[in-house]
């Protein structure tokens, strides 16, 4: 189709026009929806996901819960008030709970009352994933075991698989019983079983876990086991480090650094 | 047929009774109304025709929870190319602002119940 110089003036006043207007017009509608989310660019990559945690930096203020909060928050963990109904991602247990093998009574006393952060391993041997009937929980090849929430059907098989008391169930409606509703998370429903998930929600969005960004002493260390030059590598050549029931072959990827 | 002077008109007035809801709709024009889901103010591209999203959106949607929990595919490519994230309370409700006048107008017409409120949470409030 040939363009006369007419219709040529006509086209670049037109495109001019809605340039200008598409510029001026969102402004000027308040109720203009904001549109879709960006999708992520630039997710965290690796090939096996572990955790080192320092038992003395995270020692030194007993009180501190910052990473359970934000972990809380982040994952709408509900709390409830009877211990029976507890939900628990990450919570912190005395060190001869925690690391049962590590502990005698002439431990340093340093450690001997410590209070150690817990949760789930991330093992590379899971035995939860194994004895689910759903495969609503299952091990990523980036080491994450990863839960479906909408597969669980609430046999609690993996509650009992699971040596380290990770995972939790839902007795009870956990809505009411979340403090601040976080909407970019989703909540869980009743009979449905629930663990940390090493927040891989936020590693999709290239950020550290909520627990490792909270916590003030740095305590928490995050990374690819793979990756022989990332901070966790070098911290675990440099420190002696132990993990929980070792013994049980589940190959836990959390390590303390004593 | 004896007393057919009063079952004949009887019957006809049961059946005229019966169907009472039906002519009543048919004549005050209700019977025609179908739910109209409020469009997004300045936004006039879908993730996909609204004949499809009409028709499938569920099936979409199921597909887009397998492919972000199970296999970390979280970016919907669209025929045309553009990128989406695969979520429905960032990139649906990213653009139709109200619950209620999108996805719950409709459901409860049509009396469907979908279980994803019952955990994802509706970004403007309310569970």
């Amino acid at each position: 189709m040939a363009v006369n110089r007419r219709r040529f003036f006509q086209l670049t006043g037109a495109t001019a026009l809605g340039v200008a207007s598409s510029q001026v017009l969102p402004a000027a509608s308040e109720e203009r929806s904001p549109g879709p989310a960006r999708p992520a660019d630039k997710p965290l990559v690796g090939q096996r996901w572990a955790m080192a945690i320092d038992v003395g930096k995270c020692r030194e203020e007993e009180d501190c819960r910052d990473c359970i909060a934000a972990c809380d928050k982040a994952h709408n963990v509900p709390h409830f008030d009877n211990k029976k109904d507890e939900v628990k991602w990450i919570w912190k247990e005395p060190f001869e709970e925690a690391l049962q093998n590590q502990s005698s009574q002439f431990q340093a006393e340093r450690l001997r009352h410590a209070h150690v952060l817990v949760f789930c391993n991330h093992c590379d041997n899971p035995p939860c994933t194994k004895v689910c009937p759903t495969q609503a929980t299952w091990k990523r090849d980036d080491g994450v075991v990863m839960m479906d929430w909408h597969r669980c059907i609430g046999c609690r098989y993996c509650v009992a698989g699971c040596p380290y008391g990770s995972r939790s169930f839902n007795w009870r409606d956990p809505r009411p019983h979340i403090d601040e509703l976080n909407p970019e998370f989703p909540t869980r429903t009743r009979g449905v079983v629930e663990k940390c998930n090493f927040c891989e929600e936020r590693l999709a969005r290239g950020e550290q876990p909520a627990c490792v960004v909270a916590c003030k002493e740095k305590a928490l260390i995050f990374g690819d086991l793979e990756d022989p030059e990332s901070e966790i590598r070098k911290v675990l050549r440099e420190r002696p480090s132990v993990r929980r029931k070792v013994a049980l072959g589940t190959q836990p990827q959390i390590f303390y650094l004593l | 047929m004896h007393d057919a002077g009063k079952i004949i008109p009887g019957l006809a007035f049961f059946l005229v009774l019966a169907t009472a809801p039906i002519w009543y709709n048919v004549a005050s024009g209700h019977g025609a109304v179908v739910p109209e889901i409020e469009k997004p103010e300045g936004q006039t591209q879908c993730v996909a025709d609204a004949a499809f999203m009409r028709r499938e959106h569920m099936q979409l949607l199921l597909e887009w929870r397998d492919e972000v929990v199970r296999d970390r595919a979280r970016v919907y490519v669209t025929a045309d190319g553009r990128r989406y994230d695969k979520s429905l309370t960032r990139t649906c409700l990213g653009c139709h602002q109200s619950k209620a006048n999108s996805c719950d107008r409709c459901h409860n017409y049509l009396d469907v119940q979908p279980y994803c409120w019952e955990c994802h949470v509706d970004p403007r409030g309310g569970l």
